[in-house]
């Protein structure tokens, strides 16, 4: 159904019509089948026939560039993004169970190894069983340590065991997985802090970074994910796994445009080297399919 | 995100409309568009919205307003029957063969989708039906996998079956079957590797699998919080291995769950069951019409009268508003009303099934309430029936007794009582106003609540 639909949206974008109502109908379904929020959508189009008006342009094809524009700007990957990949940086992932949590971490891990870093993992979510395991796993797979204990421990003993390992090895990134259970606030918050709290402790010159792993095929759940996520901890970005599949992943826009999160990783695959650094461009393409 | 209820929204628009005997065109078409924007917040498909609204416009519009309802209401009852009518209607439950033959079940969906935390819960509620389930893994492409379901077994002490992950699973189903066959397992549970549905090869297992095993339900498990791609989600799996059967996973979360509805359109399947996160016990029934409520953002009020005209006590509430309004409240009507407040699942169960509170609950320290308030009740429990009767006997030795039996500091004594004057004030200017009227129930009129005024009770 999408793709019939996106068909036609590319023939409207690229003929020389007039963009009527019915042309910003259009524009209103493609984004929210792409899972960008209603309000979000309601704003970027009243920005962009405001901006139209302003420019004295209706011909759909200038509109479509406008709305294009508008979006890549919204998204754009700014410098300093990635500056934890030169430093020595300690860096926090959290997401709800089924994201592609641990996934994500291990081709993380993947991709600063190959930009010739050391790097150690923590299995700090001691909570879901099987996650340690599968962490352990990734290590294995990728070729770096992995500090952890068994399932129910403490995870900020964990983190304490890691970041010994981390300067006794003088590793340059030591990523933690933390469990992320959305229905108890208040434990969630509990448990980032007291991880924080052994961070600061331990090792308080590193730099810190903490992303959040949404699933592209989240619908607008993914917002109160990233909001809560948000009041616990100092979140500096989002990696949007799943980008494989078949959805496009449109509440990281609303989630960008609304709580200023950007995206900074998208994982494309379950192999190891899946794992970008965000695109902008291909993301608005593949929102309107303007391939 | 603001989810501000549907009902909130429509009261406001239909605010000036009351008294009207008719629904006009041009309020359907305004209430519709809040429904709309309702249901897309849900993450229900934009298509199936689209056709749900037009649907929805021919039944309503000349409609008769009832009198018992407003017009706000009206709509609502419109859209909430046809959403339920669209759901399914009653609820379904999974049907197994009998004891002595073995049944099968797939376990099929997305990564990710909570596949294999399911098929441990449902193996766990049918051995407590006296099934002997048999939990097969044959996921053996996600890293631990294996492993997930064999601690998940091990937690619910059920038989668990592996043969690594270098055994295709087909192979790996035959020789379960066998196995359940020999040593008289009747409920076979396959976890199959979770896929992306674009994924032909991994489809095309899961065929092998079903004709190397005469599965019974093929078990589509969706994450309540996916998006608008659940549509093909549901519909690639219909297609390509046949589902008969589906769980929605995840429901435990603040989402509206509005896949539901799109995957009902497209499978045409019951849904049969809820998942309510990590905790292995926890799989509920569907039921259309809540889950209805659900996605329109109404909360599941329905539930919360049923409970509230079960379990609360009429006589003692109506005794309540009598003393009440006499301004005779004492510590026995404020033991009475905690334990019916109790009764009713707690401030949280309460709370979760009140519409817009799944937001408004986020600042609100739940657990701390509830531990507060079973403090209070300890200390009120620790009075003699005299000082319960009448607190005017309190004194600081008396307050020490209270202390000690509690097992709190005496500040904590000195609080309550302080509290519970001022509760008694306000009580009485409440209850003035109450005089007259008759059957509500003081401490729990919803937005009422004298506890919850400023100066009031701690929780």
């Amino acid at each position: 159904m999408a793709n019939i639909f996106t068909k036609i949206l590319n023939n409207i974008f690229q003929s020389n019509e007039v963009a009527d109502e019915a042309f910003y109908e259009e524009l209103e379904e493609a984004m929210i089948l792409s899972d960008v929020s209603y309000s979000s959508c309601m704003r970027i189009i009243d920005a962009v026939k405001h901006e139209a008006n302003q420019r004295g342009v209706n011909l759909t094809r200038d509109v479509q560039k406008i709305l294009k524009d508008y979006i890549l700007d919204l998204m754009m990957v700014e410098e300093g993004y990635y500056a934890f990949e030169q430093e020595k940086s300690i860096i926090s992932v959290i997401g709800v169970n089924g994201v592609g949590k641990t996934t994500s971490i291990g081709k993380l891990a993947y991709h600063l190894k190959k930009k010739g870093k050391k790097v150690i993992l923590a299995a700090a979510d001691t909570f879901r069983a099987g996650a340690i395991e599968q962490l352990v796993e990734w290590g294995n797979r990728v070729g770096v340590d992995v500090i952890h204990q068994k399932e129910g421990s403490d995870p900020a003993a964990v983190v304490f065991d890691a970041l010994q390992s981390f300067k006794a090895k003088n590793a340059d990134v030591l990523i933690i997985d933390t469990a992320g259970r959305l229905h108890n606030k208040k434990n969630l918050m509990q448990e980032l802090g007291k991880i924080n709290r052994i961070i600061d402790r331990e090792f308080a010159e590193g730099y810190r970074e903490t992303l959040v792993v949404l699933d592209a095929t989240t619908g607008q759940n993914a917002m109160s994910q990233a909001k809560l996520f948000k009041e616990c901890s100092q979140v500096t970005g989002v990696i949007l796994s799943k980008m494989d599949s078949t959805a496009k992943g449109g509440m990281a826009l609303s989630i960008q445009a609304e709580l200023g999160l950007p995206v900074k990783y998208m994982g494309t695959g379950e192999r190891v080297e899946n794992l970008q650094r965000f695109d902008a461009k291909r993301y608005v393409e593949d929102i309107f399919d303007l391939h | 995100m603001a989810f501000e209820s549907l009902s909130d929204r429509l009261s406001d628009i239909f605010q000036n409309l009351s008294g009207k005997g008719k629904l006009s065109e041009e309020d359907v078409n305004l209430a519709l568009k809040e429904v709309r924007m309702a249901l897309l917040e849900a993450d229900v498909n934009f298509k199936l919205v689209k056709d749900f609204i037009a649907k929805v416009k021919e039944s309503a519009i000349g409609e008769e307003v009832f009198s018992s309802l407003s017009p706000a209401q009206t709509v609502i009852k419109i859209v909430r029957d046809e959403l339920t009518k669209m759901m399914g209607e009653e609820n379904t439950e999974l049907k197994l063969r009998p004891q002595s033959e073995i049944t099968v079940l797939m376990m099929v969906g997305l990564q990710g989708a909570g596949k294999t935390t399911t098929a441990a819960k449902l193996a766990g509620k049918f051995q407590k039906q006296h099934r002997k389930p048999l939990l097969v893994a044959c996921d053996i492409y996600r890293p631990a996998a294996i492993e997930q379901l064999r601690v998940n077994a091990e937690k619910l002490s059920i038989p668990f079956f592996s043969l690594g992950n270098q055994v295709k699973p087909e192979e790996i189903a035959k020789k379960a079957y066998e196995e359940a066959k020999a040593k008289g397992y009747n409920l076979l549970i396959l976890d199959t590797a979770g896929r992306l549905q674009i994924d032909d090869a991994l489809m095309e297992e899961l065929k092998r699998m079903k004709s190397a095993v005469p599965v019974d339900w093929t078990i589509l498990t969706v994450d309540a919080m996916t998006g608008q791609e659940a549509v093909n989600v549901a519909e690639s799996f219909s297609k390509e291995v046949g589902v008969n059967g589906v769980i929605l996973s995840k429901c435990d979360g603040d989402t509206r769950g509005g896949a539901a509805l799109s995957i009902k359109a497209m499978t045409g399947q019951p849904i049969l069951y809820l998942g309510m996160g990590e905790k292995l016990s926890d799989l509920e029934p569907f039921y259309p019409d809540r889950m209805a409520g659900r996605i329109l953002g109404m909360g599941d009020v329905l539930s919360l009268i049923e409970k509230a005209q079960s379990e609360m006590d009429e006589e003692k509430a109506k005794e309540s508003v009598r003393k009440l309004s006499k301004g005779q409240f004492n510590y026995d009507d404020f033991l009475d009303q905690m334990n019916q407040l109790q009764k009713l699942g707690g401030i949280a169960g309460i709370l979760k099934m009140l519409p817009g509170m799944n937001k408004a609950m986020q600042g609100i320290d739940l657990e701390d309430s509830e531990k507060k308030m079973k403090q209070v009740k300890s200390m009120i429990q620790s009075m003699t029936f005299k000082e319960r009767a009448n607190p005017k006997l309190m004194n600081p030795s008396r307050k020490k007794r209270i202390a000690q039996g509690a097992g709190v500091d005496i500040a904590e004594v000195n609080k309550l009582v302080k509290q519970f004057e001022e509760m008694q004030k306000m009580m009485k200017q409440f209850g003035g106003s109450m005089k007259g009227k008759h059957g509500g129930f003081p401490g729990m009129g919803m937005g009422k609540n004298p506890f919850g005024r400023g100066g009031g009770f701690p929780f």
